[in-house]
């Protein structure tokens, strides 16, 4: 009996996802280690298209379910759609991305193929002695990092916070099939009815939400507030500040991190211009990654910067995003 | 309309701090809070019992110091309060919790059923869909505004890249975002009400039991186990640069790749 790994696909309006990707590339790992072969699921509607490319990621099959009740995601017809797929085969491991759509999906699968399922992973390994996954996650809201097993259901089911997993380089010769598999919609309640959907022009996030921030002081200047914007832009973040460069009105009072302000722990802080006055640190020194620049190599934010970088950042800065503008 | 509104008391997070020898979370005088998005499901019955008309019941499993939570709650105006607690609920992920607080559903009558979409110490967000699966109801994730009337419900669901407005009929289950408003005060008449007024309904396996087979509850009902907790290791002295600008671009390039941000 075949034990395989699945791998939900997420595509929005005919575009894959990146987290398909990244996670066609850690299910390949994992398929290897059990020596069993890696499974695609594609759900959508007129998304073929898309298979080769699942195929050239590592995908030794796509199983795709492509019908008209799937255009759209709405969480009935995409879970009725997985579960079967669930119960038709045999499988191991699924991952799903930890999107919008991901956490919303899997755990109504999961509860109805009765199996457990572990939220928003980072990382992934085969026990080697008991065969289970060990499915490794952040709790608490990054305080603690808890490993979870499910030892008796099958199959053990993740969600996978986007961007951890590396995307692997497509193979152009890669070999794999593609099964069309159907699914009888016809007893779809239909309970929940799509009126609009609406592309949303992005707003400013909430710092305390972004895991980007990238963060401006006095030393910024207003103008050079428009530079961090862009830089945010560019990084997919939102852009921070201190109390002095609230003060001075190059930013929003709602942006300002610190004692009187908020607290963050995005993935990445980048303090420019900033001293790194206790009350500022107060309110990002828990940030995961912290760079700073600043042109005093005896500021204080040094003392809590992963990297700092003693220099001009209305020098640096621009340089740094004409690089990532080539990259982009 | 009968709504209920699933809460869970939570430490706020915000305020645990590791201990820099041991490397272990410090929660002592970490104080317990209503979940943050719990706190906006509230305001959203609430909204909707001040415009039509509902009776809202607040429901928590946890153990008995949840009391308070669920006391707030009706102290903002919420009228009857369940406490779900026994120790045959121990150890639930969240299959078994949500499996729980659907018997509880059953057992008290509903038409809309509200929960936040994630708790900030488990941070799954899984229990709301769950609990909807195990009533064979629908649900709407991520609700970011809420319009009901009578029959139906419009809720605008929020995407990374998009909103849906989405419509459904009663019986549904909605996970409420913080954003979706601004939670009320409790008032002082509240508060003197929910202590002296009214009470917080205590429910046991007992009172479940016609609801939820007990290989669905506890540790017993739960797929999932927690293997070991960690933190993660405190981080050293970092390094410091004074290098041309273009290496200091390349030094913060490589560092991005090398934390998975490029
Ligand atoms: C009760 C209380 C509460 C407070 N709460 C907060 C709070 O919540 N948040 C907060 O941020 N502050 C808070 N403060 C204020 C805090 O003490 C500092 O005054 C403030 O953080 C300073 O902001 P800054 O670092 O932007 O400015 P400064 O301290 O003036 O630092 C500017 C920095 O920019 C550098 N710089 C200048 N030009 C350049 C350049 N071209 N390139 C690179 N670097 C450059 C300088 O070397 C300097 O280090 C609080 C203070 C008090 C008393
Ligand atoms: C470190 C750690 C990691 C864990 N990881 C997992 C995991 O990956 N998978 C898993 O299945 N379990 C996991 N668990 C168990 C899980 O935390 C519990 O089952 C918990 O009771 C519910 O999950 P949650 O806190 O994530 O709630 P969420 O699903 O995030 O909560 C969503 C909403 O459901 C409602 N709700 C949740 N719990 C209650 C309650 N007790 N009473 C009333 N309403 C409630 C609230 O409205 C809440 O806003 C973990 C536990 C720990 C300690």
């Amino acid at each position: 009996m075949s034990k395989d790994v699945l791998v939900f696909c997420e595509q929005r309006d005919g575009v894959l996802q990146k987290v398909s990707l990244e996670l066609l590339g850690e299910g390949k790992k994992l398929a290897n280690t059990l020596g069993q072969r890696l499974i695609a699921l594609l759900l959508g509607h007129e998304v073929e298209a898309l298979c080769p490319s699942l195929v050239s990621h590592g995908a030794d099959e796509v199983i795709l379910v492509d019908d008209a009740h799937l255009r759209d995601y709405l969480t009935e017809p995409y879970a009725m759609a997985m579960a079967d797929v669930l119960n038709e085969g045999n499988f191991e491991i699924v991952l799903i991305g930890a999107t919008a759509i991901g956490r919303d999906l899997a755990p109504r699968v999961a509860a109805r193929v009765k199996t457990g399922l572990t939220a928003d992973c980072t990382s992934l390994e085969i026990d080697p002695e008991t065969q289970d996954l060990l499915m490794t996650r952040p709790a608490f809201g990054g305080n603690i990092l808890a490993t979870i097993i499910c030892p008796q259901h099958r199959p053990q089911m993740a969600s996978i916070r986007p961007g951890v997993m590396l995307a692997p380089e497509p193979v152009a010769d890669a070999t794999g099939t593609v099964r069309r598999f159907d699914v009888d919609f016809s007893g779809l309640k239909n309970a929940v009815v799509l009126l609009e959907s609406v592309k949303a022009t992005k707003k400013a996030k909430d710092i305390t939400e972004a895991k980007i921030l990238v963060s401006g002081g006095r030393g910024t200047g207003k103008e050079g507030f428009a530079t961090l914007n862009r830089l945010a832009d560019l990084l997919g973040g939102q852009v921070s500040a201190s109390r002095a460069s609230v003060d001075a009105g190059f930013a929003d009072k709602d942006r300002q991190v610190g004692q009187t302000g908020k607290t963050v722990r995005p993935q990445l802080y980048m303090a420019c211009g900033i001293s790194g006055a206790i009350q500022h640190l107060a309110g990002m020194e828990e940030s995961e990654l912290i760079i700073a620049i600043n042109k005093n190599p005896s500021a204080p934010i040094f003392d809590v910067a992963d990297v700092g970088i003693v220099g001009d950042m209305h020098k640096i800065l621009p340089k740094l995003i004409t690089k990532l503008e080539q990259m982009a | 309309m009968k709504i209920i509104v699933c809460i869970k008391q939570v430490p706020n997070t915000n305020e645990v701090k590791l201990d820099q020898q041991t490397g272990t979370l410090i929660r002592e005088g970490v104080p317990s809070i209503i979940n943050p998005d719990d706190l906006a499901g509230i305001e959203a019955a609430l909204a909707i019992k001040d415009s039509l008309g509902a009776h809202i019941t607040v429901v928590s499993m946890g153990p008995p110091q949840a009391d308070i939570a669920l006391r707030e709650a009706l102290a903002m105006g919420c009228d009857a309060a369940c406490l779900i607690t026994d120790r045959a609920f121990a150890g639930a992920d969240t299959w078994a919790t949500s499996s729980t607080l659907a018997g509880a559903a059953q057992l008290l009558g509903y038409d809309l059923i509200i929960t936040g979409r994630q708790a900030i110490d488990g941070d799954t967000a899984q229990v709301g869909p769950q609990m909807a699966e195990h009533l064979g109801i629908a649900h709407i994730p991520y609700a970011e505004d809420i319009k009901a009337d009578g029959e139906k419900i419009i809720v605008t669901r929020q995407f990374e890249d998009r909103y849906q407005l989405l419509q459904a009929h009663y019986p549904v289950l909605v996970t409420a975002l913080s954003e979706l408003n601004q939670p009320r005060y409790m008032s002082v008449g509240g508060v003197v009400d929910a202590y002296d007024q009214k009470e917080v309904r205590l429910l046991t396996y007992a009172d479940l039991e016609t609801f939820v087979p007990v290989e669905n509850i506890g540790l017993k009902g739960s797929p999932t186990r927690v293997k070991k907790s960690f933190t993660k290791s405190p981080k050293g002295k970092g390094e410091l640069h004074q290098v041309s600008e273009d290496e200091a671009v390349e030094i913060i390039i490589q560092k991005l790749k090398g934390h998975l941000i490029l």
